[in-house]
């Protein structure tokens, strides 16, 4: 039987990422901080991360989807 | 949850925690792919991935009735366990698979409010064990393709005003800005929306937490838009996720009739050669 793990110290705030708005969830499971970015609009995850700090975690999720984000194209609407 | 239509369709992350470990229920994290389930999940939950387990990965349609019932029997399943199905993304992909299930007649299945998300915010234990059920038998019926829209009915929807259209996406696909999700790659040849279609994107339905709006809530948000559940409504997104949770939002929790899934979706539309499109601001609600 393996220990109990728990999220502990969950948080989420929104970023702007190469024009686009991000959700970052984080939070501590043992001595590992998680994150996980999701574009606000629709609401699906792009990017997850791992860290010993909070920051890190953080940090390396919105590199990944500033990188993904940054692909997206706007086309203009013509009707 | 005493409002909606069917409340027997939610459960809650209180009741889940309480209920994980009885073996008449079974937990299962639906997500795209297994990252998430990886990373610590419900203690007990077993894992389905959307891109390889909930779809026929040859070609593009939902699970055979076989390959269905190989699925539920590999996942301890049987005809009359309780499944209990939640995810990230707000349920997107569980809501998939809820749709299959009850398409197949499983009658005892439930989404857990709130998903994924709300689990890990309110700080309930996870696990990092892999169950291995004991293989269950399992009989599936044909599947309602009630539940299910296909292209056909889709046009005569909006050529001849049989059904209202409900397309979930976030208004920057819907009116063609965008061509997927900002950051998800383009699966589709044009932007813009099925003729008629009323943008209601899936989020609406959801409070900050990520549980389901109150009924009254979700009442108001349709009807503002027509959709009262007077006439047959389909609900598309991209892929078939977020409809299928609009679906379920409409059939379970508001107990509307006649709503059906297209999950063909923007996927199939957006590639059609001669398909009608339109782009732009949404039009009118329909008198």
């Amino acid at each position: 039987m393996r220990d109990v793990m728990k999220t502990e110290e969950y948080r989420e705030h929104k970023v702007d990422a190469a024009g686009w708005e991000v959700n970052l969830k984080s939070y501590r499971v043992g001595d590992v901080f998680h994150c996980v970015a999701d574009n606000v609009s629709p609401g699906a995850w792009l990017a997850r991360a791992t860290g010993s700090t909070r920051d890190e975690a953080e940090n390396k999720a919105l590199t990944e989807a500033t990188r993904l984000l940054g692909k997206t194209r706007r086309h203009s609407i013509t009707t | 949850m005493n409002d909606y239509a069917h409340p027997d369709s939610l459960v809650s992350t209180e009741w889940v925690a309480a209920h994980a470990a009885d073996p008449n229920v079974r937990i299962v994290e639906v997500d795209v792919d297994n990252t998430a389930y990886e990373e610590g999940h419900v203690p007990g939950a077993i894992s389905w991935a959307w891109n390889t387990q909930l779809c026929d990965t040859v070609r593009r349609d939902i699970l055979s009735r076989r390959a269905f019932e190989q699925l539920m029997e590999e996942s301890g399943i049987g005809n009359d366990t309780r499944v209990v199905l939640y995810g990230d993304n707000n349920n997107w992909f569980a809501a998939w698979a809820f749709w299959q299930m009850a398409m197949y007649g499983h009658k005892d299945v439930q989404l857990m409010n709130g998903g994924r998300r709300m689990w890990l915010a309110e700080g309930r234990e996870l696990s990092d064990e892999r169950p291995n059920p004991r293989r269950a038998r399992y009989k599936a019926g044909e599947p309602d393709l009630s539940f299910r829209a296909f292209r056909p009915q889709v046009e005569s929807a909006f050529e001849m005003g049989r059904a209202f259209l409900v397309d979930v996406r976030s208004p920057q696909e819907f009116t063609g800005e965008i061509l997927a999700p900002p950051g998800l790659p383009e699966t589709c040849q044009r932007g813009g929306h099925i003729p008629s279609a009323r943008n209601i994107p899936w989020a609406k339905a959801c409070n900050e937490d990520g549980t389901f709006k109150d009924y009254d809530a979700l009442k108001r948000l349709y009807s503002s838009e027509g959709i009262d559940g007077s006439r047959p409504v389909i609900a598309y997104c991209r892929i078939g996720e977020r409809s299928s949770h609009t679906w379920f939002v409409l059939k379970y929790l508001l107990g509307y009739n006649s709503v059906s899934n297209y999950d063909g979706s923007w996927t199939e539309w957006g590639n059609l050669v001669g398909a009608a499109v339109e782009r732009g601001a949404p039009q009118m609600a329909h008198a």
